[in-house]
């Protein structure tokens, strides 16, 4: 941080010590950009461009006409704005993106509610059986729901719990945790113990210490572990595919797989309908962007 | 959830000592605090791990009826499927050659978008995009864009004569893979990038400054320097990687389902398949899997030396 750096007396801001040189940290008149900057910049922007085009053409298919459809132009003549309003009110989606909202949303809290303790506890602990707690995380990591499908079945069907919101609520939130329990667990460690010492000599107990001192502290962490949950529930394809197998209790995903039918696909309501599923999270993720560093900093140092 | 507050709120303080020994979830010991997450992990990670190793030793109807004990007939039946070889070639090149490649361009992205350049903002969202859109809508996006007749990249391929006619890229095995490859490093680039990106935020700068003091060149401090600085993040980003890109379905069932039969198939996509057919030789077909994921994560750490450095 250059909050600490030397700057001139308030009175005179502009004043520069006689050799012409700035002191470190203030700002520098403009001039024009070193040829280096001129290529980063046109080399990042080129591939900002390539990254999003794919969307692009998605947004541009979900706008053609049935009929200009599959023809080979890169914009049609017209934009059916139509396709929109059609594919809200002839599929699935509204209860598809009810679910999506449900699983995304319970996942998301009952990882905070699991992780955060656990997290915390292990940060500050050394209890006996750390070491096989820190290990049973790693192997849940190990673990995808992709690989685990044919057992995932197994289990819910025993259970008759297929077709349910808390599956895929309790599935997603448990495929996320080891991630959540990580990035935790490096906020909380860094995060002074002396902080909560005092709070507790205060008359707080654990509990209270971490709810009022140590957690507010450690809210970047939090957004971090939430916004990664959820838009891992949101996106979540697989197991909402297995696990679900009635159209009104699909998520999003699986409801946008069911337009590529056996012999026709319907691309323009199918990217209508994936446009309305991906800008939320688009915008909440740029939202967040400088937290995904910070989060993912915390988590790589340890 | 803290231990009992008297009436006034407050208890005397205490000195020299947490608080945790005498409240009462202290003396519960972890079990309050650990336990939610360990039930979690038993019931939904744990549990279906025995019951797809038992479902493996099945025998079980199409329609789910259990009619005893298989022994290993599954797993024989599962090593005399006469696509599995070059389904676990294809799935070892697949993932290998997808790592390897997301690796070296997420290192490039990355020192690229630390640099300071007008619109980092605009441009580093713009790269996030295939991390915040759902994989399987990407791929299906993909697929599209390379349809026959009416896909844009047929299009833009023919117009730039690339290409005379446009093609089917994706009913093809041999243009179907490098296409499902690219898309598989498109949508791992955005967290690889962002990992790296971290890695490269915890080298300090006095480090560089002291570099260029000594005289080293731009190539000579990336290697010496930013690298081996890197290699936390790095091994943090080839792991996950590794276990995403190995258990990739949705890129491949978004693209071609594994078609035409097994022939674009990895391990993952083809236990799929098997699923319709036969449950028991899909459950063999994933502990197979699994197995195969642990051996490349192993072999992975052993060569990058994992232990000895205590990442």
């Amino acid at each position: 941080m250059a909050q600490q750096t030397i700057q001139p007396s308030p009175g005179a801001p502009d004043a520069l010590p006689p050799d012409g040189r700035r002191p470190a940290g203030t700002v520098r008149p403009r001039r024009a950009p070193r040829p280096r900057t001129v290529v980063v910049t046109a080399v990042a922007w080129l591939i900002a461009a390539v990254f999003l085009l794919p969307y692009v053409q998605m947004v541009i298919t979900a706008l053609r006409p049935a009929g200009e459809l599959r023809d080979a132009t890169y914009l049609p003549t017209e934009f059916a704005w139509s396709n929109f309003i059609d594919v809200w009110r002839e599929s699935n989606l509204g209860s598809n993106l009810r679910v999506t909202l449900l699983v995304a949303g319970g996942s998301t809290l009952l990882v905070l509610l699991v992780a955060i303790p656990a997290a915390y506890y292990t940060a500050r602990v050394k209890y006996r059986g750390r070491k096989l707690f820190l290990l049973l995380v790693l192997v849940t990591q190990m673990f995808q729901p992709t690989s685990l499908l044919v057992g995932l079945y197994r289990e819910f069907h025993q259970l008759d719990m297929l077709n349910s919101v808390w599956t895929l609520v309790l599935c997603n939130a448990a495929f996320n945790l080891a991630f959540a329990i990580w990035i935790l667990t490096a906020y909380f460690s860094a995060i002074p113990v002396q902080l909560e010492e005092a709070a507790m000599i205060d008359g707080l107990g654990r509990g209270g210490a971490l709810l009022r001192v140590t957690l507010p502290l450690a809210l970047p962490g939090v957004v971090t572990a939430v916004i990664f949950t959820f838009i891992a529930a949101w996106n979540e394809f697989v197991m909402g595919l297995t696990l679900s197998t009635v159209p009104e209790s699909q998520p999003l995903t699986v409801g946008i797989n069911s337009f590529i039918g056996n012999y026709t696909v319907q691309w323009n309501y199918l990217f209508a309908a994936s446009v309305i599923a991906i800008v939320p999270v688009v915008v909440l993720f740029a939202f967040i962007e400088r937290h995904v560093v910070s989060g993912l900093t915390a988590g790589s140092v340890k | 959830m803290s231990s009992k507050v008297t009436a006034g709120g407050r208890r005397p303080p205490r000195t020299g000592r947490s608080g945790t020994r005498r409240s009462g979830l202290g003396r519960l010991g972890p079990l309050p605090w650990i336990g939610p997450a360990v039930l979690l992990i038993v019931v939904v990670v744990l549990w279906p791990v025995y019951e797809m190793v038992r479902t493996s030793f099945l025998k079980i109807s199409v329609s789910g009826f259990v009619r005893g004990w298989a022994g290993l007939d599954k797993y024989r039946q599962l090593f005399d499927e006469p696509g599995l070889g070059s389904v676990i070639t294809a799935t070892v090149v697949w993932t290998v050659g997808v790592v390897a490649l997301t690796m070296v361009l997420s290192l490039a992205l990355a020192q690229l978008f630390d640099q300071r350049f007008p619109g980092r903002r605009v441009t580093r969202w713009a790269l996030i995009a295939p991390w915040a859109a759902s994989v399987l809508m990407t791929a299906i996006g993909f697929k599209w864009m390379l349809d026959r007749t009416a896909g844009v990249l047929n299009t833009v391929m023919t117009d730039l004569g690339i290409i005379d006619t446009p093609r089917d890229w994706l009913g093809d095995p041999a243009t179907a893979w490098p296409w499902m490859m690219f898309v598989a490093v498109f949508v791992s680039l955005p967290f690889t990038t962002y990992t790296l990106l971290a890695g490269l935020q915890t080298v300090p700068g006095e480090v560089y400054e002291a570099a260029r003091v000594d005289g080293a060149g731009v190539w000579q401090t990336y290697r010496r320097i930013t690298l081996p600085l890197l290699r936390p993040a790095f091994l943090v980003g080839v792991v996950i990687n590794l276990i995403n890109v190995f258990n990739s379905f949705p890129v491949i069932w978004g693209m071609t389902r594994g078609g035409p039969d097994s022939d674009t198939a990895t391990t993952t996509v083809f236990m799929y398949q098997l699923k319709s057919s036969d449950i028991g030789e899909s459950a063999a077909m994933s502990v197979v899997n699994f197995a195969l994921v642990v051996v490349m994560v192993a072999a992975f750490l052993k060569v990058s030396r994992w232990n000895q450095e205590e990442v």
